[in-house]
């Protein structure tokens, strides 16, 4: 075994498989565990997915939000214990691989256009064609 | 024979690879970055005694190597302990060397129960290095009149300074010169992971040298105030 498949083997068994298929430009729910104490209970983070880099196990995603009309954004690696689940709330049509420019955007023009392709795979949502 | 002397410690001295670094989660969820080693298996290749060498140590040897890149007297020390040419030879100290035998073998399951490591390793080489690079000198400003000074290291000292009496610069003045490719040592690692089976060992943290180097893994010899509270704790 080479050392890097070695390395990849460690890696490997931290990976999620049950991850849903999602791009630049989805609207996501993370659902964030937070523990406090003994007690752990589930946060909902919505929000745009705005950047997704690195690869395997320094997979990481950068989801951003409005509140109280002020910018927020959260950084994960993708394959964080900490994240419970992700969800696909709507999907859209991001034309560049950074979504950066959203961060210069106010109003109507944060939204971006839906996706017309490829709907089928988010539970419960129509398919545009 | 290159063995290289330690001080006397509790458990045995490894020798192994560094082999890369990655990330793991741990139980809280925080990713830690660690270094992945492959550490022994190691043979003891000599022990020696205090009626015989004055002094107890383990000699260990690690990595095979073929007979031909060997010497015959590096083959014949290795064969006395019946066991095939090694790459390298390393000596550690202990108090009583009685514990060990000729040509017992040594491996990562030794550190298992082990919380935190010393890990020896030979730095990259740096090449010679200016002093900005080698010490950490602040070097000059980019603007306000600075002309191609900007990483110099600046005055040394006058022949009056520095000494009290008589001029010259102090032998130690820190200055520009060849960096790294020398003995560094990682004190007080955590151990991730030890994984028996394949020979890994996961320490938190960097380990000196490139990917492939050789490293000396052994038993912190000192701890700080806190980790040392760990260990009390575990041994409990």
């Amino acid at each position: 075994m080479s050392t890097q498949q070695l390395i990849e083997s460690i890696n490997e068994a931290q990976l999620k498989t049950d991850l849903p298929r999602f791009d630049v430009g989805d609207t996501i729910n993370v659902h964030v565990r937070i523990v406090e104490g003994a007690k752990e209970r589930i946060q909902v983070f919505q929000g745009v997915l705005i950047s997704r880099k690195g690869r395997g196990i320094n997979e990481m995603i950068i989801v951003r939000r409005i509140v109280d009309d002020q910018g927020v954004e959260r950084t994960w690696p993708i394959n964080s214990p900490l994240i419970a689940k992700f969800e696909v709330v709507r999907r859209a049509d991001a034309r560049r691989a950074k979504l950066y420019f959203l961060r210069d955007r106010v109003g109507k023009s944060r939204r971006l256009r839906d996706r017309r392709r490829g709907m089928k795979h988010v539970e419960g949502q129509k398919t545009v064609h | 024979m290159a063995a290289k002397k330690t001080t006397s410690q509790d458990g045995p001295m490894l020798l192994g690879r560094k082999l890369g670094m990655t990330r793991v989660f741990n139980d809280d969820g925080v990713s830690v970055p660690v270094t992945v080693l492959e550490v022994g298996p190691c043979v003891v290749t000599q022990v020696r005694t205090a009626e015989t060498d004055g002094y107890d140590a383990v000699q260990i040897g690690y990595d095979e190597i073929k007979p031909r890149n060997s010497t015959i007297p590096q083959i014949a020390h290795d064969h006395k302990a019946g066991t095939t040419p090694k790459r390298f030879h390393r000596e550690f100290r202990l108090a009583e060397a009685g514990g060990y035998d000729l040509g017992q073998t040594i491996d990562a399951s030794a550190l298992a129960s082990i919380l935190f490591v010393d890990v020896a390793g030979t730095s990259k080489g740096k090449g010679f290095a200016g002093g900005m690079k080698r010490h950490g000198f602040k070097g000059k400003e980019a603007t306000h009149g600075v002309e191609r000074k900007h990483r110099s290291p600046g005055s040394i000292g006058g022949h009056a300074t520095n000494a009290g009496t008589g001029g010259g610069i102090k032998k130690g003045k820190k200055m520009a010169g060849h960096m790294g490719d020398e003995r560094v040592t990682m004190r007080s690692l955590e151990v991730v992971r030890v994984d028996a089976d394949r020979n890994i060992v996961l320490v938190k943290g960097p380990v000196p040298g490139a990917n492939g180097g050789m490293v000396e893994v052994r038993p912190s010899v000192r701890l700080y105030k806190s980790k040392a509270a760990k260990v009390a704790a575990a041994g409990a």
